[in-house]
């Protein structure tokens, strides 16, 4: 190529500028495109509150609801299931719920409202598998150590029947609790923060 | 002599695209080493499935709704109503799992012949990044049956995402284009399948071709062949590649087309591994399967991430697992590329990977029972074991000298006689039943043969010899 009579130094602007202007143009352009994929305003609007009657339940009965897509417990605990929740803290990872996803109303041993009944996200906090309830105490494929709780097919993750996560498993917070309130005593509405709750 | 209107026309297209010399350079003036054995069959068998895979692929396009609501039940109209829907869907679904199993030989043979060695290493890195592409193809395309299997396999992987600090919660969201998975996941993961994916992947698959054909095929002594040409600059073990490995690999994709027709005509489902039973029911995001697991060929790294006990060390130790093997050609300190020439202890580090890669494969199918994962702990840590520690032990080992020239390997023809003999040592002849008269001549030869105990021993005794012999 024949450099003869060329302004080098304004060829080194012209080239610098064009990749500099090119460089913000793709990286405008790189907005709308990758915001695209965001879940669209139809997705997040339709996580709609649900309505829970749990004035049939019989004390140990299981509820599964389904919440934003996401399938949400309500357990109507038994006596001697708060009885032993307040054993395992030793066993645990996350007693006390610090470093776990609850209301404040919910951050409590039990990590509920009312002690009796449970609610909670039914996603294992691992990878999201949904745990399955074996309320049974010591069956023969868990072994001596299980006292009832939830345990995950996926990857073996152990949580108690508060939802509280067993150490030396891979899932490393509790069950997750959703916003919820009491409208009645027998009606639960998921979805919605309690009075003087943030959501 | 006038020429013909054909060869008119052909010389208007040689005037404007050099076809001619494509075919020469890339054909029949390609010249790879006259050594190449069964190993040298997987690539162009890889080829052979992506064509498969793009034609089968298109075809079930024309007749699958990639919408949460109609997606079961289109592969099911597939299966049942359109014309030959069944095998089109069949030859897809047998044909991703064949792709894992050609594409995994072919790996195994250039770790083998060191065919990753410089100046290959940019071919190594092209086919590392096939497979990954192949693996995110393979992970999207299992989402669109939207079976139980697919819905929470998803959910699952792209949850690994979330073990990311501070953007993990936000990306998996982008991933997913919703709280869960969804329609909206199952939407885009369709358009990635069919169209993004594929470009990717057939890019790759050209640029790994014209880094092979830059530098040259390596072979099974691992020696270069361009060192010894003859006065035309053709490599004396060198052969061209058309008509001679054309014609090779057809008599490789015959037999190859045997057992992929033996699948999908007689066991498409292959005992639940190639087509999980649990995704013969419809997705439903209220109930994890019972047992899942992915399919065979992500449980080998499926076993790592679930043998470390922490969720973000678990992702970080299965992207891992296929992080090191992009690193190999800086790993491995030898230079000598071929098996046949490395020192023992590289064949036996070898052998243990390839045990420890079988062995996580298995325990990734099996429940995460805690004595299941002590042993994937221990077979993990032979896994990076054998890459991290290479740069150290690849130092230590003694080589033999190799060759200047390509060696002969016997031929299948030349081996029948050591065979016979070999079966002539652990038989004996039976004795003679009482005569009736009938069947005298077939009697006295295969048939009338039995086991004889002690030539069992005493060829078992020299076979173990040769192993031990061969690993040192």
């Amino acid at each position: 190529m024949n450099n003869e009579g060329v302004d080098q130094s304004k060829r080194q602007f012209l080239t610098t500028a064009l990749t500099v202007v090119g460089a913000v143009g793709t990286g405008y352009l790189a907005v709308p495109f990758l915001s695209q994929m965001q879940p669209s305003v139809k997705t997040m609007a339709a996580g709609a509150p649900v309505e829970v009657d749990i004035s049939k339940m019989e004390t140990g009965q299981l509820l599964r609801v389904a919440w934003r897509g996401k399938p949400v417990w309500v357990l109507n605990r038994t006596p001697e299931v708060l009885a032993t929740l307040k054993t395992l803290d030793p066993e645990l990872r996350d007693p006390q719920s610090l470093e776990s996803l609850q209301p404040e109303n919910s951050k409590n041993p039990v990590r509920s409202i009312k002690p009796e009944i449970f609610v909670a996200v039914g996603l294992c906090t691992h990878l999201g598998c949904s745990p399955t309830f074996r309320p049974e105490v010591s069956p023969p494929d868990l072994g001596d150590k299980w006292k009832g709780g939830f345990f995950c097919p996926c990857h073996g993750s152990w949580f108690d029947l508060a939802g509280r996560v067993y150490s030396g498993v891979p899932a490393p917070t509790n069950l997750e609790i959703p916003p919820y309130r009491y409208v009645t005593d027998t009606l639960i509405i998921v979805g919605e923060p309690a009075e003087g709750e943030r959501a | 002599m006038k020429p013909s209107r054909l060869n008119a026309c052909g010389e208007w297209v040689l005037d404007r695209f050099p076809l001619a010399s494509l075919w020469k350079d890339h054909m029949t003036h390609y010249y790879a080493p006259k050594n190449f054995n069964f190993w040298y069959f997987f690539g162009s068998l890889a080829l052979l499935v992506l064509v498969n895979q793009f034609l089968t692929g298109i075809l079930l396009t024309m007749n699958y709704k990639p919408d949460a609501k109609l997606a079961f039940d289109s592969v099911e109209y597939i299966m049942r109503d359109v014309s030959w829907g069944w095998l089109v869907r069949y030859m897809h679904s047998t044909g991703a799992s064949a792709f894992f199993i050609v594409v995994y030989l072919h790996m195994f043979r250039g770790i083998m012949y060191g065919s990753f060695k410089q100046p290959r290493e940019l071919i190594w890195i092209f086919g590392m990044l096939i497979f990954v592409a192949l693996m995110a193809e393979a992970f999207m395309g299992y989402l669109l049956p939207w079976g139980q299997m697919s819905y929470w396999g998803a959910q699952v992987i792209i949850s690994l995402f979330s073990a990311i600090p501070v953007i993990g919660d936000d990306l998996s969201l982008w991933i997913r284009g919703d709280y869960v998975v969804s329609d909206a996941t199952l939407n885009r993961f369709f358009a990635f399948h069919v169209i993004a994916v594929p470009l990717v992947l057939v890019m790759l698959v050209f640029m790994h071709i014209v880094a092979l054909h830059e530098v040259g095929s390596n072979n099974p002594d691992g020696i270069d062949i361009k060192k010894v040409k003859d006065k035309d600059g053709v490599p004396l073990d060198g052969i061209p590649f058309h008509p001679y490995y054309t014609v090779k690999d057809i008599a490789g994709v015959g037999v190859f087309l045997i057992f992929f027709a033996t699948i999908i005509f007689y066991m498409p489902e292959m005992g639940g591994y190639f087509l999980e039973h649990a995704n013969f029911i419809p997705a439903d995001p209220m109930k994890t399967p019972e047992h899942i697991a992915p399919l065979w060929y992500f449980t080998p790294f499926y076993a790592i991430l679930r043998a470390i006990p922490d969720k973000f060390a678990g992702v970080i130790g299965m992207g891992g697992a296929i992080v090191v093997l992009f690193l190999l050609p800086w790993l491995d300190r030898n230079p000598v590329r071929s098996i046949r020439y490395r020192g023992g202890i590289y064949k036996k580090a070898l052998a243990l990977f390839v045990i420890s890669f079988i062995a996580l494969g298995y325990l990734g199918t099996q429940p995460a029972t805690p004595v299941m994962t002590n042993v994937a702990r221990v077979f993990t840590a032979i896994y990076f074991g054998f890459f991290l520690l290479m740069p150290i032990y690849t130092r230590w080992e003694k080589t033999k000298p190799v060759p200047e020239r390509v060696t002969a390997e016997l031929s299948l023809e030349e081996q029948f006689p050591a065979f016979i003999e070999a079966f002539e040592e652990i038989t004996e002849v039976a004795p003679e039943p009482v005569d009736d008269g009938q069947h005298h001549a077939f009697r006295s030869t295969f048939f009338s043969r039995r086991p004889n105990p002690e030539g069992i021993r005493n060829v078992t005794t020299r076979l173990a010899k040769k192993l031990k012999e061969s690993l040192d």
